[in-house]
Parts: C-alpha cells; sequence; structure tokens
C-alpha cells in the first residue's frame, strides 16, 4: 500500500520555481532515500510532503496515521527540559501521567539517552545528544510515517553511524516508512531501501535505483563500493556531487 | 527543582549585599555634595533619611505612596497589556507592523507634559489622568518590545512544533509568547520604572494627590529634605515592585538561561 503519494507537486518561492511536476510514492515498510545536489529543493520538498509548506501545484496524499519530522536542527525548545521537550512530540494526542512516563522513558532508552540527561536542559547536552533527543521526540509519538530532513549533517563521522544506526533500527527494523532527505549518497545507500534523485534543476524526479540486500545487513565495504559504483557508473548519480547553489534564472 | 531554586533565591537575597554597596557609594557622594553646600541646598543623607522615619510612622504618608503607586501599576498593568496583545499582533503580521510604527513614533514624540494637559481636559484631575499618562508614557517601550521578540523568534520551532501537532493558539502561547519574553522582559522592568516617573510627574502638574501633590507642596514650602524624602520613598516603592516581583518571576521563567551559562560565570 502506498503511504505517501505526491502528485505533480510544484512550488515556487517569489516566482522562482524551485520544483516542477514531482511524483513519488513511498509504499508501507519501505525507507526511501531523496538525493540531490545542493540547492536542488530537497528540503522543500519534504516540507511540502510533510505538510510544512503549502505546494503551488499539485496534490499531496497521506494515507498514514501519524507523521513525525526530524529536522537537520535539534530544534529544542532551550527553555524545557529534555524530557519535556520529548514529550512534546505527544502534543497532538491525550496521553497522561504515567503512561506519559513510560513512554518517555522507553523512548529515551531506544535512543541510548540516560534517565540523568533527560532533567537536563538543551543546552547542557552534547550535540549528539540533543540529535537524539530530537529523534526520541518524533518517536514518543509512535508514527507510522517518520520525514527525514537531513538530520545527520552536522555531526561528526562516529555519531552520524550510531545516528543512523538508530533509523535502521527503529524505522527499517519496525516496519516503519520514511522520507530521508540527504546530500550523502554513502548515508542513503547505508539505511534506505530506494533511493531517489532529483533532478538537479528540480524539474521532476530523475529517476530511483533500489540498493541490494536490506538496511542494517550492510557493511562498510558494501557501502563503499556501491557509492562509488553508483556515482562512477550510474548516470543518474552525475550531478549528486555537485556544489554549486542553483544559480538565479 | 526545589533545591535549585531554593539556591537561586538563597543567591539572589546574597546579591543584596552588592547592591547595599553601590548604595553607599551614592550616599558618599551625596554626603560629599552636601558638605561642599550645605544643609539648605543639600541635606545630608541621614537628615533625609530621619525625615524618611517621620514620614513612614504617619499612617497618612503610607496611604499616599500606596496611592501613588497604586496608580502607576494601574498604568503599567493597561499599557503591558495592550502593548503585549498588539505587540503580538504586529509581530506576525509585518502589514500592522508598518502601520503601528508611525503611530509609535507619535506617540514618543509628544511630550509627557502636553499628554498631561491634554488628559486633564479629559479626565479632569484624578486617579484617570494620572494612570492614563503612565500608561501612555509605557505603552510604546512595551509595543515595540514585544513586536521585537515575536518578530525575531525562531521560526524553526514553529515548524517543529506543527509538525509535533500543536494547534495555532498553543503555539502562540508555547512557542511565540515564551520566546518573546526575552525581549519583553527588559521592556517591562523599564516601563515599570516609567510608570512610576511619569505618574509621579503628571500627579504634581494636576494637583491629583499623591507623592507628586506631596513634591509640589514641598517645593512651596521649599522643603528640600522633605522633598529629598518622598523621593525616596518613591524609589524605594519602585525597587519593591521591581525586586519583589518582577525580577523574581523573570527568574522562574528563565531558569534555563541560568543553566545554559558555562562554569565559572554563574554570579
Amino acid at each position: 500500500m502506498t503511504l505517501l503519494q505526491l502528485d505533480k507537486v510544484g512550488h515556487a518561492f517569489l516566482g522562482r520555481t524551485v520544483l516542477e511536476r514531482i511524483d513519488l510514492g513511498i509504499s508501507a515498510g519501505e525507507l526511501v532515500a531523496l538525493v540531490g545536489p545542493s540547492g536542488s529543493g530537497k528540503s522543500t520538498l519534504a516540507h511540502i510532503a510533510a505538510g510544512l509548506v503549502e505546494p503551488r501545484m499539485g496534490r499531496v496524499n497521506r494515507r498514514y496515521r501519524r507523521h513525525a519530522v526530524i529536522f537537520q536542527e535539534p530544534r529544542l525548545l532551550p527553555w524545557k527540559r529534555t524530557a519535556d521537550n520529548i514529550g512534546l512530540g505527544l502534543a497532538g494526542q491525550r496521553v497522561g501521567g504515567d503512561a506519559r512516563r513510560r513512554k518517555l522513558h522507553a523512548v529515551a532508552s531506544r535512543v541510548a539517552l540516560e534517565y540523568g540527561d533527560l532533567e537536563k536542559f538543551p543546552a547542557q547536552l552534547s550535540g549528539g545528544m540533543r540529535q537524539r533527543a530530537a529523534i526520541a521526540r518524533a518517536l514518543i509519538a509512535e508514527p507510522d510515517f517518520i520525514f527525514f530532513d537531513e538530520p545527520f549533517s552536522a555531526l561528526d563521522v562516529a555519531l552520524k553511524r550510531r545516528m543512523q544506526d538508530i533509523v535502521v533500527d527503529t524505522v527499517a527494523h519496525s516496519g516503519l516508512s520514511g522520507l530521508f532527505i540527504t546530500h550523502d549518497l554513502s548515508e542513503a545507500v547505508r539505511i534506505a531501501h530506494r533511493i531517489l534523485v532529483l533532478d538537479r534543476n528540480g524539474r521532476g524526479i530523475a529517476g530511483s535505483r533500489i540498493v541490494p540486500s536490506r538496511p542494517g545487513e550492510r557493511d562498510d565495504r558494501f557501502v563503499f563500493e556501491t557509492s562509488v559504483e553508483f556515482l562512477a557508473g550510474d548516470r543518474l548519480f552525475a550531478h549528486v556531487n555537485d556544489c554549486d547553489e542553483r544559480s538565479l534564472p | 527543582m526545589a533545591t535549585a531554586r531554593l539556591a537561586r533565591t538563597g543567591r539572589f537575597v546574597w546579591s543584596g549585599w552588592a547592591g547595599l554597596a553601590g548604595l553607599s557609594v551614592f550616599a558618599a557622594v551625596w554626603q560629599a555634595g552636601h558638605e561642599a553646600y550645605g544643609s539648605f541646598i543639600l541635606p545630608a543623607p541621614a537628615e533625609t533619611f530621619a525625615s524618611v522615619v517621620a514620614l513612614l510612622a504617619e499612617p497618612e504618608s503610607w496611604r499616599i505612596v500606596w496611592a501613588t503607586a497604586g496608580r502607576a501599576l494601574l498604568g503599567f498593568g493597561i499599557a503591558a497589556g495592550i502593548g503585549t496583545m498588539a505587540g503580538t499582533l504586529a509581530g506576525y503580521h509585518p502589514a500592522i507592523m508598518r502601520l503601528a510604527r508611525p503611530q509609535i513614533t507619535l506617540m514618543l514624540g509628544v511630550p509627557p507634559i502636553a499628554w498631561i494637559v491634554l488628559l486633564m481636559i479629559w479626565f479632569g484631575n484624578g486617579v484617570g489622568t494620572v494612570s492614563a499618562t503612565a500608561a501612555v508614557a509605557c505603552l510604546p517601550i512595551v509595543f515595540i518590545a514585544a513586536a521585537e521578540g515575536i518578530a525575531t523568534r525562531d521560526r524553526g520551532l514553529d515548524d517543529m512544533a506543527r509538525a509535533a501537532g500543536l494547534g495555532p493558539i498553543r503555539r502562540l502561547l508555547r512557542i511565540g509568547m515564551r520566546q518573546m519574553l526575552h525581549t519583553l522582559f527588559p521592556a517591562l522592568v523599564m516601563a515599570l520604572g516609567t510608570a512610576f516617573k511619569a505618574s509621579i510627574m503628571a500627579e504634581l502638574l494636576a494637583n491629583a494627590g499623591g507623592v507628586g501633590e506631596e513634591l509640589a507642596v514641598a517645593r512651596a514650602n521649599l522643603d528640600v529634605s522633605l522633598a529629598l524624602a518622598w523621593i525616596l520613598l518613591s524609589v524605594t516603592a519602585l525597587i519593591t515592585v521591581e525586586y519583589g516581583l518582577l525580577q523574581p518571576l523573570r527568574a522562574e521563567i528563565e531558569t534555563w538561561r541560568e543553566a545554559a551559562r558555562p562554569w565559572g560565570v554563574r554570579r
């Protein structure tokens, strides 16, 4: 079953077209990575799909129960303790007292946050712990679809791997679905079932590739070799590492 | 959390020594001025203090100070309420902000004395004139701070809250206005001081009772010591409201700033 379907979605900022004729569908239990060069409109597309931006054209069909968004920055409320920040994910539901505390502790242990960290303010946490708190905030609502908007691009290599493992564990292994925006092809190869490549000018989806084997079963050698193979041998990925921001028309 | 609050209160009270030291320096300069110019121009701090004690012994003086403080607080409350609401609206809607800016410039540009004359004609000599003068003097300060606070909010948090399922009202109260406090609080402290000053001035000019009128009487009698005593009393009332009400409220809401400060610069 298709949980998220975008039909001919287009968007423009101040008359400048950033996205055009985007069609994509994501099935239940599928984690899809969307890659594309910097400035190609990936984040805008994710925000449109998540309902944070109203598209100028086209339709977005959401057939899941509940979604959550994990942003590039943790976006924690600095005046709230970590526990309350994570609890904010439950804002849309009526969950009180004990059930709330139980959910909170369960989700905190899933992302390896310690009990003591929950009483701290975000300013007292390290960058990795903040991003983990943001993941916990998304997971606590028990969504069946998660949008990832380049969530780990500001983290160092070791931490990034750890976070990717959490994503593989919580999404791909738990039967959830997700759209993972990234500019890092090896990250996409590591965690996704399928990789979509956005056209360098945002004119539609340029193509799609299924990554062999399953997320979580891929070792470093596989990730490295597959990414190199994609970049060198597949024309679809020719522009993925372009770093020029799109020039204004 | 209770111990943290106790520790914070303890530190707050302890910092009173620093305040006292600052006031002592002020008193020393005052004493020097007194010794240079004599009692008629500038009575000694001790002398003034004695007048204050004498004033406080009379229940009538308490009533007068309460009356002035009440009027100032009424004006301050009105300005804080209207200013915060209008400022929030202007912060969210740039078009309203553009319309409101000239009015603010206008309000700031009209001298307070002109307001007093107008308000005396409209409200007569009484609470209305005094409180309205205080409100008019405070309003632009509160408005600008509230609008600025909302306009400079972190929009990313808004999106995050929307994605987390918070409705518009809860986003306004829990995300937007919470961020506004950062600029609003200093403005409220300033507005409170302005309210007291404007009230006393309005009382003096409109003969509307309160500390202002007592000051007018002291001036008529050339009683500098009494005038200074009244000034001291009104300043004390202001400090009481600021440190007894506004600052503890701020400390309670801004606990996280304390936590965010790096080690070694706590006090």
